[in-house]
């Protein structure tokens, strides 16, 4: 009795967003049917706002520690999910005006599915659970990137996703069953104590590809990256933010967690001088390529989106460097890089997305001269772009550095510098076509026929939260850094 | 209170950022008082350190933990040498804002760029904690790019972004000498001063001298990667051609004494001569390449070049004159090149929409334009080092520094200040001297040199004579400083 009402306690946030999503499903089927389009989106729109704060002043308020079953919350994860939910909050404000579905509800209740996924999966730690929520996740992301029905480009992307994604989880699950069949358990910890000790044997490095095969998926880390661009490029603008923030948060989280719980002694040694086979290697090899196609594929993108798309792949080699990093750095580096990655990216595509509704495309010509027009919205679009460059005094820098200075630290010491020299010759390349964008909003002349966005005022007071949050993290990252540090020391995971 | 000149800029910048309307006057006014408040800051801040100079310590202006975790600090603090460039960023900016009196098109906006880099410059000469100096130092690229992506002329968009990137691949090379310097000394402070009593392997040292020195001499100027400048320089609007040349590239200059220098003595001792021909090469490269030029804004873009490549030779020649010259070349060229920049750029080019010098040579601008005529006549002397300038003295320095390591190169340099002479004559002769046409007439009727145009040259050329003929009011802020404890590895790694 005691276990179900732990376990339904500790649950509770991921209970509250998914009544939320039924109520909005309810809402919107029987109570506004016959409302037009506009007012159910509004509608729906609050009540998911309304559920994703419910669960952020329980996350925020109820302190819980529990380590049953298959569930694994600790303040760590609570906290996690607060960030989480944040982001969802922000993806459902800015797609509350979006005018690309007449089904707002079911939108909706997807979104918040699709969070309900995310928070599952930083609270377990056993592989069966991850794995699940991973679909939950993946199931509600691809029906979403689907969602602009008169779109051909929409439904292409979603397809790509699907059938990629499909094969990805394909992989890790092959990779699940045989750590199960070496180590003859899926909770992380035991996994661990069970490996203790043992060499790293061709099956067991076999098991540790295949399950990062899916994770590089989701991470979109390259060689696993090819539905990225088509996926941002085509899904409804809001869907893609969520996918490039959220998503990405929460899958770095968890790919943390297994690796540096259930396989720390299979790390293996990535620099070239004493090679050891271990899942540093791999990630090693995930980074470079990640570092390198993604900046190099970048520089001769037209479509802002699809530009965005490839920064996002580079930015995942930057975090994967994180990951190789040494055991003290490298979880709070690697948490809070994803965190502000997350926001500046969800701005980023805010910002797109405001100008799409003014009935452009979201080439780069279409920005032209957007500061004449919109001072306001352009200057966030300078904080979100300079910060994913990596420009100081914004949270971009500070991450990325954080990030360098953990993979320098690595022990043994500068073994991973060339790794560093890697990540910060891409990110001297990057700085070419962000600035691009900005030369277009600030540089370019507008074209005289051109319309102009009118950004509703829910997502302009989104787009400028957003960038005051990229503009504080950078000035005071101990506001953030902080607390995951002193998150770490009480609670390793 | 040197500090202030930091936040000054920052806050002008913030302020005109939100100003509203398209009115310039509003916005060049705050410009100008906010680089005359910078100014008076970094004046007041000598009178207020001097004590601190002459006894050859470091004063603490700021010191507050920033980022826990990694041991940043908000650690600024100023000796001599800071302080000198400081109060040149003072001067360059005041004046920079008087040649751009004349902005009309989304002023606001580039003032408020122009006092973000002037911030950020300000920041990196006051930073002692070398994260807070990255930071302002990569800071200062981005309205660089701005200033002349929007306001530049000729091929404006590609100089920007040559600019950016040299700039940007340069800080990435520093970034990395960084970290690994942090790492290897124990991951505990980023504090120059901390690090700098850390005695680095000598392997280590050989390779990250040259990585961090060169990332920072990148930006100033440093042969065979200046092509930045000169582009650069050409396509930028004047005011922001008179920063890039008159503090911008002392950034470079500076971080590389700073930085690479203080920490890594072993390898400045390895690397010393082959630096050290790198500068004499820019000396003479850049003098030869100004002395064919028929872009009238080239001719200066080069020269800057060139005289960088004093500073550089300067420091190279771990002499204590040698050192002091080269920050009193920073200083002097800082301004020199600054006036220069003006009279090309504002009273020339914005006047006659014109920099060929071919077609500049039969408008007579010595009797359309007399007041740029003595300006340049002037500005062309101290720039050829002439006594009772403040080149003269700064160059000399370095010269016999340079004679007491290396003589060769020292004679080689003597005679880039030849070929210097040399350019300088011809570019003055055919733009302002040359026999054109005679007939009053057919004269080209220009717009009168405005008063602030007027204020800005007093000011430069004030500054240059001063400095000339009573060198003794820097030097007493250097020389001490060279014995200040940020440059005691210098003194191991056998300054003399």
């Amino acid at each position: 009795m005691n276990l179900y009402l732990e376990c339904l306690t500790a649950l509770t946030p991921e209970i509250m967003v998914i009544a939320t999503a039924l109520i909005v499903l309810l809402v919107d089927l029987a109570v506004v049917q016959a409302k037009p389009a506009a007012h159910r989106a509004a509608l729906a729109g609050a009540i998911t706002c309304l559920g994703c704060s419910l669960a952020m002043i329980w996350v925020a308020l109820m302190p819980c520690s529990v380590h049953v079953a298959m569930l694994a919350v600790s303040p760590m994860t609570q906290w996690i999910k607060l960030s989480l939910l944040l982001m969802t909050f922000f993806a459902a404000v800015l797609s509350w005006h979006e005018r690309f579905t007449r089904h707002a509800g079911e939108y909706f209740a997807l979104l918040l599915l699709a969070a309900a996924g995310l928070m599952l999966l930083v609270s377990s730690d056993n592989l069966l659970m991850i794995f699940i929520a991973l679909e939950l996740l993946s199931i509600s992301l691809y029906a979403l990137a689907a969602f602009d029905k008169a779109s051909l480009a929409s439904s292409e992307a979603a397809l790509k996703y699907l059938l990629f994604g499909g094969m990805s989880a394909a992989f890790t699950l092959f990779g699940i069953s045989l750590v199960y069949g070496i180590a003859g358990d899926i909770q992380l910890g035991f996994i661990a104590g069970r490996l203790r000790g043992q060499p790293v044997e061709p099956v067991f490095y076999a098991a540790l590809v295949m399950t990062l095969v899916g994770f590089a998926f989701k991470l979109a880390a390259a060689p696993f990256h090819l539905w990225a661009p088509d996926v941002y490029q085509g899904a409804p603008t809001p869907v893609a933010s969520f996918i490039a923030s959220g998503s990405k948060v929460a899958s770095f989280f968890v790919l943390a967690r297994i690796l540096l719980t259930a396989f720390p002694g299979a790390r293996g040694m990535a620099s070239v001088s004493d090679f050891l086979p271990g899942w540093a290697p791999i990630l090693m090899v995930l980074a470079v390529l990640s570092m390198v196609a993604g900046n190099v594929a970048a520089i001769v993108q037209t479509n802002v989106k699809r530009l965005l798309a490839y920064s996002a792949i580079a930015h995942a080699g930057y975090a994967l460097l994180a990951l190789l990093a040494d055991q003290r750095h490298a979880l709070s580096a690697l948490l809070f890089y994803t965190i502000t990655y997350a926001f500046t990216v969800l701005g980023a595509f805010a910002v797109v997305g405001v100008v799409e509704d003014s009935g452009r495309q979201a080439s780069l010509g279409d920005f032209a001269g957007l500061s004449r027009r919109a001072p306001l919205l352009s200057f966030c679009m300078l904080v979100f772009m300079l910060s994913l460059a990596g420009i100081p005094p914004l949270s971009g820098f500070f991450g990325k550095f954080y990030v360098f200075t953990a993979a320098a630290a690595a022990p043994p010491q500068l073994s991973l510098l060339w790794l560093v020299v890697v990540g910060v010759a891409a990110s001297a390349v990057s700085l070419y076509y962000y600035l691009q964008v900005l030369k277009q909003i600030y540089a370019v002349a507008p074209a005289p026929s051109a319309t102009w966005p009118r950004p509703a005022f829910s997502a302009q007071v989104a787009i400028v939260m957003l960038a005051v949050i990229v503009i504080a993290l950078g000035c005071a990252p101990d506001l953030l850094l902080g607390k995951i540090t002193s998150l770490l020391k009480s609670h390793p995971f | 209170m040197p500090a202030w000149t930091i936040y000054i800029s920052f806050l002008g910048a913030a302020f005109l950022m939100f100003l509203p309307g398209d009115d310039p006057r509003p916005a060049r006014v705050t410009a100008l008082l906010a680089a005359l408040a910078g100014l008076a800051c970094a004046a007041m801040g000598i009178i207020e350190c001097r004590h601190h100079v002459a006894a050859g310590v470091l004063t603490d202006v700021a010191n507050a933990p920033w980022i826990a975790e990694l041991g940043i600090r908000y650690h600024l603090a100023a000796d001599g040498i800071s302080l000198v460039l400081v109060l040149l960023t003072g001067i360059a900016a005041v004046a920079g804002v008087l040649f751009s009196w004349n902005v009309e098109n989304r002023s606001r906006e580039f003032f408020a760029l122009y006092l973000a880099l002037i911030g950020g410059v300000y920041g990196v000469f006051l930073s002692v904690d070398l994260f807070l100096l990255f930071v302002f130092y990569e800071i200062a690229i981005i309205p660089k790019y701005f200033l002349i992506a929007i306001w530049g002329s000729t091929r404006r968009e590609y100089g920007a972004m040559k600019l950016a990137l040299y700039s940007f691949v340069g800080s990435a090379m520093v970034l990395v000498g960084l970290i690994a310097a942090y790492v290897v000394a124990g991951g505990k402070t980023f504090d120059l001063v901390e690090l700098a009593k850390y005695p680095f392997p000598a392997a280590f040292q050989n390779w990250a001298f040259v990585l961090v020195f060169v990332g920072f001499a990148i930006l100033a100027g440093l042969w065979p990667f200046h092509t930045w400048a000169p582009t650069g320089h050409v396509a930028a609007p004047t005011a922001a051609s008179m920063l890039l040349a008159g503090v911008v590239m002392k950034l470079g200059a500076y971080g590389a004494l700073r930085v690479a220098m203080t920490l890594f003595p072993i390898g400045l001792h390895t690397w010393q001569n082959t630096i050290a021909v790198l500068a004499v090469v820019g000396i003479v490269y850049g003098a030869l390449v100004a002395l064919v030029q028929q872009d009238f804004k080239f001719v200066i873009g080069y020269s800057s070049v060139s005289h960088m490549g004093f500073v550089l030779l300067g420091l190279m020649t771990l002499t204590q004159i040698g050192l002091s010259g080269a920050v009193l070349q920073m200083f002097s060229h800082g301004i020199i090149a600054g006036l220069l920049f003006a009279v090309v750029g504002r009273m020339v080019y914005d006047r006659t929409h014109t920099r060929d010098l071919a077609k500049l040579q039969p408008m007579n601008l010595n009797q359309v334009l007399p007041f740029a005529a003595v300006t340049f006549v002037v500005g062309c002397a101290a720039s050829m080092g002439l006594p009772g300038f403040s080149g003269f003295i700064a160059e000399l320095q370095v010269l016999v520094g340079a004679w007491q390591t290396f003589p060769v190169f020292a004679v080689l340099a003597a005679v880039g200040i030849l070929v210097g002479a040399a350019y300088t004559l011809r570019v003055l002769l055919k733009a302002f001297f040359a026999e054109g046409v005679v007939d009053a007439q057919d004269l080209p009727r220009l717009q009168p040199i405005t008063a602030p145009e007027r204020a800005g040259t007093l000011l430069l050329l004030a500054a240059t004579l001063i400095i000339g003929l009573y060198p003794r009011i820097l030097m007493e802020l250097i020389t001490p400083s060279l014995n200040s404890p940020l440059m005691r590895p210098l003194w191991k790694a056998g300054l003399r």
